[in-house]
């Protein structure tokens, strides 16, 4: 327990960061809330009017809404499931003992740090290219059809694309938390006559819990606002078929200049991600006690 | 969890985790491979892994062509600025709040991070007219504003949980010893904490330097760090792929060895310390 | 100088009173023990005196000027911690020179003092070593070293010696009170071993749940403990107690009795009893005999020759001048 001065001294030298992060927060939240009540659009400026909830009545029965939410559920449910389940397996894989793990390891965790703009120039142009690209030469010594990827399937390319950056992730977490697991636990199981299958169901998968919950959460957050990959690969397209909840708000707002259209898109996706924030704090605000 | 198995099942499984870890490696490789090819051998068919003319010529003219330097130093300085920055507010904040603890504690910390998870799209508009109307679009100053209010909830975090592993003892005894609260953290917290500081400062520079939604919306060719400079070679030049590839190479190198570097303490500050 | 008084000095935490209001007088130059049961208040009432936590009622005055609301470090106090709470990234010089430099005295003037007081304390050949490579001895030292620079007017100690091994633990004690005699300077010092209290002390202060049970002398506690608190906490092994009608005997509804007190006989004695375990150190031999009729266990210095066996029946006689005799609520009975 501190002193009354010492306590003074703290408060003083956490005022910067928290009035700092409160002007951040409420001053863009809060011309956010002011603009979606606002018909503004840049083209015409000094036509601002009142509107009420009209915007939030067009953005939310434009069937444009409607695919841009499901695309953003596919996206996020898409690149969760095949990064959790590749997570788990290669976090199980990696934490047998084999020659190079190091190695591994690094190669494994390389797709993290390339920048999604990168990423996704590689992928489109390098590999799903149908004429070019590498994945077009291997079908075609398969004596299979070159497949359009961001053509035919662009959603599907783009969570492709996604989970090959977010699978390192979920890998080496998944890994840190499977090497905290007490390897006695394991050895008590066995001689309680458990063979590997059971104890990955009854030992590991409930350790790894936790830890897949926090993926989860944490993945959701940087998934909902997925945005260079889809404006350089598809731009949205074609048509709507690849456009999620933030590119359909980026395109109102700076390519359509619907300031207000925008706004009102920007509160339902700030909705949307506090759903899933409140339950990401929950879990950290548990950790925080331990 | 070592155990002690037997040779053959390590060499399958020596196989079976270099295979897949060279697939998922791949692309990257790849890509830093066709920046040495040319042109013509990039789209070459059958393609060609190794066995190609080496040349540099790809990267001589992505630098003549589009001055990559300035856009690699628009980088450097908006993630190093932001990053540094950052540190400066929060590491007097961590230190109030690791071990200058209250009630109300828990709650900031926790409102902190809610800021980071406000989805930067549902605040683009404001901040687009308001940096339109402060002069600070497509500048360096303002990518720097924005990403250091960006990442400075994970810093704080970060700081917070390696601050709380210094024990408190240390800073009491430099408190007896007559040390100020400025002289405390200078002296004896900021030497002690090096591990976690830099930790925090390359996670942070990391994510910055891949920040791709304020850096791609905010700024036009005066500012734009490579994010940017690598969009723009979305169409028609990304045709080129022996230019695309070194243009690529050239962006991810630097922050693929930082990361490499850092793996380890990377668990721990993307999870704000829930999983260690 | 270095007199410390303490009038109607509270703590609470919270709604927690952790230490009732009380007083106490240190002399300038006295070496004075806190000594209680862990989580009996003597380290917060330390932290208070040193200033690291603010008193929620009540006045500390340090040589007869209030300091209560003073920093830490304008009390002129050193402190030596439980984890010696050395600087890591410091060498030994660097650290011993740290209040000196916060002090802001000139670089010559502390290389003189630091090296002096390296010197009193055999650490001259470690002055460049970083705490990381010095043993928990020489730690200890250090952080003896880094106090005494300051020539401050008292040392504060919490629980210097709790992390050493009993053997450095028996040096160590020696060492700080030979530097006492040396220096001469107010000492006060928390612990929860008895055996450091007595050793050490010209004055203890025992605690209890944030209060002051007795303070006087080594002796004088040993003695004439003013309750069964401080009865059983001071003395190795512990003081026996028996009450009922024994005790009424005597004319207390409790009596006690330390363990070299008691004369033991094949033949004959006050009470009976069977002998359980015998613990046998060479000089002496500690018996527990379990008394007749349930009336408990009582602990016996023997001997080291005495030879006595499991389950024989012997004979315990105390040293009548030696009981100790309490009240129904545990305060001694003149």
């Amino acid at each position: 327990m501190p002193t009354q001065h010492s306590r003074v001294t703290a408060r003083l030298m956490m005022t910067p960061a928290v009035l700092l992060l409160l002007g951040w927060m409420l001053v863009p939240l809060g011309l956010t809330l002011y603009f979606s009540l606002l018909r503004y659009n840049l083209l015409m400026p000094g036509m601002e009017q009142w509107t009420g909830l009209d915007n939030y009545r067009y953005f939310l029965t434009d069937p444009a809404f409607l695919d841009a939410l499901r695309n953003t559920l596919l996206l996020v449910g898409g690149v969760l499931v095949i990064t959790i389940t590749g997570g788990v397996l290669l976090a199980l894989l990696l934490d047998q003992a084999f020659w190079g793990r190091g190695i591994v390891r690094l190669l494994m965790i390389a797709p993290f740090f390339i920048m999604p703009t990168v990423s996704a120039l590689v992928w489109k142009n390098m590999f799903m290219n149908p004429v070019t690209g590498l994945l077009a030469h291997a079908a075609k010594v398969v004596g299979l059809e070159p497949f359009d990827f961001l053509a035919v399937a662009p959603l599907f390319s783009i969570i492709l694309m996604v989970s090959w950056q977010w699978l390192p992730f979920a890998t080496l977490i998944l890994l840190t938390a499977l090497q905290s697991l007490d390897s006695e636990q394991l050895e008590a199981s066995e001689m309680d006559g458990a063979n590997s299958l059971d104890r990955f169901i009854f030992i590991v998968l409930p350790h790894l819990a936790r830890a897949i919950t926090v993926v989860i959460l944490i993945q959701t957050i940087f998934l909902l606002s997925i945005f260079a990959e889809i404006l350089v690969t598809t731009n949205g397209g074609p048509g709507t078929a690849s456009t999620n909840l933030t590119f359909q708000i980026y395109a109102l707002s700076l390519l359509q200049f619907d300031v207000g259209g925008g706004a009102a898109g920007g509160v339902i996706a700030i909705i949307l991600a506090n759903i899933v924030a409140i339950f990401l704090m929950r879990m950290i605000g548990r950790n925080l006690d331990a | 969890m070592a155990r002690s198995t037997g040779t053959l099942r390590k060499a399958t499984t020596t196989l079976v985790a270099w295979v897949i870890a060279l697939a998922i490696f791949f692309p990257i490789l790849w890509t830093v491979l066709t920046g040495f090819k040319t042109e013509a051998e990039a789209i070459a068919s059958p393609p060609s892994l190794f066995f190609f003319d080496w040349t540099l010529d790809n990267f001589v003219i992505v630098q003549e062509r589009s001055d990559y330097f300035r856009h690699f130093m628009n980088s450097v300085i908006i993630s190093v600025g932001s990053t540094l920055l950052g540190l400066v507010i929060a590491i007097p904040a961590a230190w109030s709040m690791a071990f200058v603890p209250t009630k109300r504690t828990r709650h900031l910390l926790m409102w902190m991070l809610s800021t980071r998870m406000l989805p930067p799209v549902g605040v683009l508009v404001p901040i687009y007219l308001i940096f339109r109307d402060a002069g600070l679009l497509d500048t360096r100053t303002g990518l720097v504003i924005v990403l250091t209010l960006i990442n400075l909830p994970i810093i704080v975090w970060m700081l917070y949980t390696y601050f709380r592993e210094i024990p408190g003892e240390i800073l009491e005894a430099a408190r007896m010893d007559g040390a100020t609260t400025g002289a405390e953290i200078v002296h004896v917290l900021v030497p002690m904490a090096v591990p976690g500081i830099a930790s925090t400062l390359l996670l942070n520079i990391i994510l910055a330097w891949n920040e791709a939604f304020w850096t791609l919306n905010l700024t036009a060719a005066g500012a734009a760090p490579l994010t940017a400079f690598i969009a723009s070679y979305s169409s028609p030049e990304g045709l080129f792929y022996a230019k695309l590839s070194a243009a690529s190479t050239l962006a991810i190198a630097p922050i693929l060895i930082l990361g490499w570097f850092r793996q380890k303490q990377l668990v721990r500050g993307l999870t704000f310390g829930a999983v260690k | 100088m270095g007199q410390i008084r303490l009038k109607a000095v509270s703590k609470s935490f919270g709604d927690v009173e952790v230490i009732p209001p009380l007083d106490l007088e240190i002399g300038d130059g006295e070496f004075v023990v806190f000594v209680g049961p862990s989580g009996c208040g003597k380290s917060t009432l330390l932290r208070l005196i040193a200033g690291l936590e603010d008193a929620t009622s009540g006045c500390i005055e340090i040589d007869d000027v209030d300091a209560t609301i003073l920093a830490p470090a304008k009390r002129r106090l050193a402190m030596v911690f439980q984890s010696y709470a050395l600087y890591p990234h410091m060498t030994v010089r660097a650290n011993m020179a740290f209040p000196l430099r916060m002090a802001g005295i000139e670089r010559d003037e502390r290389k003189k003092k630091v090296e002096a007081a390296a010197r009193v304390l055999n650490l001259t050949e470690y002055l460049d070593r970083r705490p990381g490579q010095l043993s928990g001895g020489q730690r200890q030292r250090v952080a003896i070293g880094r106090a005494i620079v300051r020539e401050p007017a008292a040392f504060l100690f919490d629980e210097p010696l709790s992390n050493l091994d009993a053997a450095l633990r028996v040096n160590m004690r020696l060492e700080i009170s030979e530097l006492h005699r040396n220096l001469a300077t107010t000492m006060i010092y928390v612990t929860h071993d008895q055996v450091e209290a007595m050793t050490m002390a010209e004055k203890i202060v025992v605690l209890q749940g944030g209060r002051i049970e007795q303070v006087g002398s080594p002796l004088d506690l040993y003695h004439a403990p003013c309750n069964v608190f401080v009865a059983g906490f001071i003395g190795s092994p512990r003081m026996n107690f028996i009450s009922g009608a024994e005790a009424a005997r005597h004319g207390a509804s409790t009596i006690g009795i330390r363990p070299e007190h008691l004369a033991i006989s094949n033949e004959e004695g006050t009470w009976q009893g069977r002998v359980g375990i015998a613990e046998h150190l060479g000089s002496e031999t500690f018996l527990h005999v379990h008394l007749a009729e349930d009336q408990g266990t009582f602990t016996v210095r023997a001997g080291g020759d005495v030879d006595l066996g499991h389950d024989e029946t012997v004979h315990l006689t105390p040293d009548a001048s030696r009981i100790h005799r309490f009240d129904a609520v545990g305060q001694r009975l003149a």
